[in-house]
């Protein structure tokens, strides 16, 4: 199924051989370079595990976990994405051109995700150092416990966002349905401006201005932040 | 579609096909037999003599679509009364239920399914957890005249829900949480609530996850819990609508690759008709 050209690199067709074989592949030591996939149809696990400067480019939508536990690898969904886009990313790109369902890029600790449509639901959920940038918008419950890392969100957040939040930083230029518990608005300073500067170009956003965003994060009210339960375990 | 989600859960399947109109004041039935070698034919002539009107059949496996010259309520009462052994799974003058323990495939095999067309159909592939696996556990539910239920998901308050349903006169077959959610909806509709009226009081009444895709005479309704556990994507085209669990079963859909996609929001109820949206 698998057929290489000099110049194009390696072209895989998922109606002609598996997701197995498409990523045990991708996964033999020396990997890089140029990679097409052709008709996903919705299939789960496609380009996942990658460690390797591979340029992956997805023909089409995608089901659950594509590019998950990603490493050095850009990987660009032509189309949709299922559940967990970049799940626990080590580092490299995730692109995705139209939308994501749930957890995007959950508990990734690295690299870069951009939505270019929106984000469902717990976007960003138990981020762990990745940075996101969704050109639309996110559900409900997105950065859920976030550590580190960025999520930054062109258009709205729906309910509870950044709840239970640790060291994370949110950006969002349009409305909140919701702050979660612990999660508060603060102050836009230069630093902020700074970085929201870098992950917009970085995710190729060049029509949000970063002043018109605002900025949250966590008011460390919680259990975890009292000086007081240090010694209690 | 139901073939590629059967990794979802392939245990049983069930459809609910929307087809052939009966004619002004006939009822279709949907009826299925527990014995092997039913006589339909005989079935049709008793119930010929009893109701006095012309009655045709036509039986696909295990299954039998009735039609009637009459309102649906007094046949199923004397079907419940003298054949026993049939459960009429829908009634309405357009849909057709059939469904069984097994992989999605058997039972499009079995059941020639690919001879049928219509204007909609709805169909569920199960992973059972809670209940047994049997076809009376199956989906489609029906929930009243041409209207029926799937589910993916999990109730935890079925129990109380069922017995409260039960005394307001809802028959239950099994023990199934999902059949408990088809019978809020017939409840909740038999006390003059509109289906949408009747999905918004899921939302307070029904404690659990659940993603259902309701079939409708001329359509078809969307609602996810809140919380949005359990997942569904909708594909629109010029030509068609479709609703599934994942974009896989879209996939083979003509023209796939460019419908407009798009994920219904929580707690909110979606409908559409074939005429439009309702």
């Amino acid at each position: 199924m698998a057929s290489t050209d000099a110049i194009s690199g390696l072209r895989f067709d998922l109606n002609q051989g598996s997701v197995r074989d498409l990523n045990q592949r991708l996964h033999q030591p020396g990997g890089g370079g140029p990679v097409l996939i052709a008709n996903p149809g919705g299939r789960h696990a496609i380009a996942v595990g990658l460690d390797a400067p591979w340029k992956v480019e997805i023909d089409g939508h995608v089901g659950y976990y594509c590019a998950g536990m990603n490493q050095q690898a850009s990987v660009r969904v032509r189309g949709n994405c299922g559940v967990g886009v970049a799940e626990n990313m080590m580092s490299g790109v995730v692109n995705v051109d139209g939308s994501a369902s749930q957890a995007a890029g959950a508990t990734a600790r690295g690299g870069m995700l951009v939505i270019n449509g929106d984000a469902s639901a717990r976007c960003g959920i138990s981020l762990k150092g990745a940075d996101i940038v969704v050109r639309g918008s996110v559900g409900h419950m997105s950065a859920f416990m976030a550590q580190r890392g960025a999520l930054v969100v062109c258009g709205d957040a729906g309910e509870a966002l950044g709840d239970s939040l640790y060291e994370a930083r949110l950006y969002v230029r349009g409305s909140v349905g919701s702050l979660g518990a612990d999660c508060v608005e603060k102050d836009v300073r230069a630093e902020h401006l700074e970085q929201l500067r870098g992950l917009l170009a970085a995710a190729g956003v060049d029509d949000a201005d970063p002043l018109e965003f605002r900025r949250f994060g966590s008011a460390r009210q919680l259990y975890n932040f009292h000086v007081d339960n240090l010694g209690a375990y | 579609m139901l073939v590629q989600l059967s990794a979802r859960g392939p245990d049983s399947a069930g459809v609910a096909f929307y087809r052939e109109p009966a004619p002004v004041g006939s009822t279709k039935l949907s009826l299925r037999s527990a014995a092997a070698g039913t006589a339909w034919d005989g079935l049709a002539a008793e119930c010929q003599q009893v109701f006095g009107n012309p009655v045709t059949y036509a039986v696909r496996a295990s299954h039998a679509i009735l039609t009637i010259a009459s309102e649906a309520e007094p046949v199923e009462t004397w079907l419940a009364l003298h054949h026993p052994e049939l459960t009429v799974m829908s009634a309405g003058s357009v849909i057709e239920i059939y469904k069984q323990a097994g992989h999605p495939q058997q039972l499009i095999d079995r059941f020639a399914l690919a001879e049928l067309d219509g204007s909609h159909a709805l169909g569920h592939t199960r992973m059972a957890t809670e209940s047994r696996v049997t076809t009376d556990h199956s989906h489609p539910f029906s929930t009243g005249l041409d209207l029926c239920l799937v589910h993916n998901g999990s109730l935890s308050n079925h129990n109380r829900l069922r017995a409260m349903l039960r005394r307001e006169g809802i028959q239950f077959l099994t023990d199934c949480d999902s059949e408990v959610a088809a019978g809020y909806l017939t409840w909740r509709m038999r006390e003059g609530a509109t289906l949408e009226q009747a999905l918004d009081g899921c939302l307070e009444d029904l404690d659990g996850f659940f993603t259902f895709a309701v079939g409708t005479a001329d359509g078809f309704a969307v609602l996810r819990d809140p919380i949005a556990c359990k997942p569904a994507v909708m594909a629109e085209t010029d030509d068609w609508v479709a609703m599934a669990s994942e974009y896989r079963a879209i996939a083979g859909l003509p023209g796939a690759q460019d419908a407009v996609m798009w994920e219904p929001e929580p707690g909110r109820v979606y409908s559409w008709g074939v005429a439009g949206v309702l």
